[in-house]
């Protein structure tokens, strides 16, 4: 049994088909990337697993039980931590908050805890911000843990905003477009840092990635969607020799 | 070899002449004393103005001690004016200024001594002495004393609405009507139970029980506030937008008109004959709770939800955040503050009628909260004291005063457009801790 299993989901914005039949499987451990031209519909597959849309036809289970009809922050909490195309960030906290703030389900000192400063808020409180220093240090942006996000570079942002998602402690780590909009020297060290993530952590990871050349690095499996469908899968090597996949990114006049 | 020259480079930097940035007289001159230091200096002051302020006075040709500093004086007998300044510089400036500066550093020393035993065992004796400063002034006259219990029931309503308008950054206009709604609940509580009414008939329980119960009433108040609050919460937080807004300016006129046609609760007329239980040390004790619970509560992961909610409502539900329940639960929580002060704030004046929860009221109230700033305990604070004791200052210019206060509100908007102190965070012991006097 996989770990996160798509069957059969399609979905509809009013009468335009956004994805249709797609299927997905992912192990622990695997590196699973989604690449496809502006528009295929990638985004919205990331926003019906993790659950801000809900698929009109399908089933979406997470280690065999369905996870269908649950709402985004349930999901969360269920294991698939996410970050964003461009990074939802909250604009008035500091990076420490940021990451402290995915640490919400795993706080158990509730209301009363919240109001009158008890001993079980204090504990729980410092423990999650230790928790917070670990995962900004293991993105090596520890040290602006105190600074107002908009303070940091853009690549220091992107970094916070995948320590954030970790935190969440996720079975499956979705990453939406993590290079979009670097420089080749921050790519590099972007996909550095994913790869010693998954070897660190054994994680799971499904990718959305507009850079052909970061996909094929990193992934051991690939799906190409276009106009919501998966016209071909495989691994990288398959993939770029995939005409289909060729016309789909370039066109068929150069194909031909 | 490029370590060592670096390390060269770096001395030599260190060593050029860095032109220093020379702080003020007053900045210098004020510096490096604690919070402890500035209240043994007011309640030197406020000392002085209760023993010697009438023998001052009667030098100073004045009629009686100016109230509120001067202003009422000044501005409605401008001959008085020499007098009064006098007055202010001779009983508040300098010995203000002089105890807090002599006084420094033994301040320091006791605050150090203080904050290393336990953070509430300070906070207990710097509330303790301001709680002092506060009675020993309002003392002199009534006036003072009825001044300073609205100011700090508006800095319970400023704060609470804070919590809806600046921290989760929707915009409420009911907080009168929750004010309503605690003020009448707690009224009829009180008078039902304790008073002898030509409504409620005869006292249920001895009257000197009352101060006992009201704890209870004002709870019971702010509960019920909470529960209408939940009318406005749950059609309007299913998505966001103007409709909060929408919906709590109508909530707010439908608790008007309903109160308005209660015949039993006094109708257009009010109701009167609360039972005197708010005291100036009642209102003080739950104004400080109210600040305590409520910068606990938005200092907390659960209430820094609500700035995570305002800030990307996506973002928080895809971190796990339950963005409806922490909404929902802000609000209410929001709604029982506004109620505790209504119940209160009838208690204070002993007579509420439904013409006092309207439009006006909500000007009011959110002018406080812009003025002072948003998302912060501090500016709650400020803008509360500030624009009440303005308020009170400017009375007798009259009409003039409702063109002076919005006039400083629009430069506030153009200047500090988040009001004057947004965005800082409220940390009760860094403020109680000594301070060092820096160069």
């Amino acid at each position: 049994m996989a770990l996160l299993q798509v069957e059969k989901m399609t979905h509809y914005f009013g009468g335009l088909r956004a994805v249709y039949n797609y299927h997905l499987s992912i192990d622990t451990g695997q590196i699973q990337g989604l690449i496809g031209p502006n528009g295929a519909g990638k985004s919205t597959i990331f926003n019906l697993i993790t659950g801000i849309y809900t698929p009109t036809e399908g089933d979406i289970r997470l280690e065999g039980k369905s996870i269908l009809g649950y709402k985004p922050h349930e999901v969360a909490a269920m294991g698939l931590g996410r970050t964003f195309q461009n990074m939802q960030l909250w604009r008035h906290m500091t990076v420490l908050e940021h990451v402290k703030m995915a640490r919400y389900s795993k706080l158990h000192y509730g209301l009363l805890g919240a109001f009158f400063q008890t001993a079980a808020r204090n504990r729980e409180e410092a423990e999650s911000e230790k928790k917070a220093h670990h995962f900004l240090k293991m993105f090596g942006v520890d040290h602006f843990a105190d600074q107002n996000i908009h303070n940091l570079p853009y690549g220091a942002q992107r970094r916070v905003e995948m320590a954030r998602a970790l935190a969440t402690e996720p079975k499956v780590l979705f990453l939406d477009e993590p290079t979009a909009g670097m420089n080749p020297e921050e790519l590099k060290q972007m996909v550095a840092t994913i790869r010693r993530v998954h070897e660190e952590l054994g994680l799971a990871i499904f990718l959305i990635e507009h850079r052909l050349r970061v996909v094929m690095e990193l992934c051991e499996s690939i799906q190409t969607l276009v106009f919501g469908e998966v016209i071909a899968e495989g691994t990288p090597e398959e993939i770029r020799n995939d005409p289909k996949v060729i016309e789909a990114y370039l066109g068929k006049d150069l194909v031909e | 070899m490029e370590k060592k020259k670096f390390k060269m480079k770096r001395t030599n930097a260190s060593q050029a002449p860095v032109p220093v940035r020379r702080k003020g007289l007053m900045r210098r001159w004020f510096s490096g004393i604690p919070l402890l230091g500035w209240f043994s200096g007011i309640l030197v002051a406020v000392l002085l103005e209760h023993f010697l302020g009438d023998a001052l006075t009667e030098v100073l040709g004045l009629p009686k001690i100016p109230v509120l500093f001067g202003f009422v004086t000044m501005l409605k007998k401008p001959a008085l004016m020499p007098g009064s300044l006098v007055f202010i510089v001779l009983v508040y400036l300098i010995p203000v200024a002089v105890t807090a500066r002599l006084g420094a550093s033994a301040a320091n020393a006791v605050a150090a001594r203080l904050i290393r035993r336990s953070v509430g065992l300070s906070a207990g004796i710097h509330l303790l002495l301001l709680y002092a400063c506060l009675h020993i002034w309002a003392d002199v006259s009534a006036y003072r004393v009825l001044t300073l219990k609205l100011t700090l029931i508006a800095v319970m309503l400023t704060l609470s609405l804070n919590v809806i308008n600046g921290y989760m950054g929707e915009f409420s206009c009911s907080h009168p009507g929750f004010m309503a709604v605690g003020a009448y609940v707690c009224s009829v509580f009180t008078v039902g139970l304790f008073v002898n009414d030509r409504i409620f008939g005869q006292a249920l329980l001895p009257p000197f029980l009352a101060p006992y119960f009201f704890p209870v009433a004002l709870i019971l108040g702010g509960s019920a506030a909470a529960a209408a609050a939940l009318f406005v919460a749950i059609p309007s937080f299913r998505t966001r937008g103007d409709y909060l807004a929408i919906i709590s300016l109508a909530f707010m006129f439908i608790v008007k008109s309903v109160i308005e046609n209660l015949e039993i609760i006094g109708g257009p007329r009010g109701l009167g004959s609360q039972p005197d239980l708010a005291g100036l040390p009642a209102v003080f004790v739950w104004t400080v709770l109210c600040v305590w619970i409520i910068n606990n509560f938005v200092r907390s992961t659960l209430g820094k939800a609500l700035n995570a909610v305002r800030d990307d409502e996506l973002a928080a539900e895809a971190m796990t955040v339950n963005t409806r329940r922490t909404k929902m639960t802000a609000f209410l929580f929001a709604a029982f503050w506004a109620g505790v002060a209504g119940g209160l704030f009838a208690h204070v004046l002993r007579y509420v009628n439904p013409g006092t929860f309207g439009i006006q009221r909500l000007a009011e109230v959110l002018a406080m909260v812009y003025f002072g700033g948003l998302n912060s305990v501090y500016g709650s604070i400020l803008g509360a004291v500030g624009l009440n004791l303005l308020g009170e200052a400017l009375r007798p210019l009259e009409l003039f005063k409702w063109i002076l206060i919005p006039l400083l509100l629009i430069l506030v908007m153009i200047f500090r457009p988040k009001g004057l102190i947004a965005f800082k965070e409220f940390d009760p012991k860094r403020v109680l801790m000594p301070r060092f006097r820096s160069e």
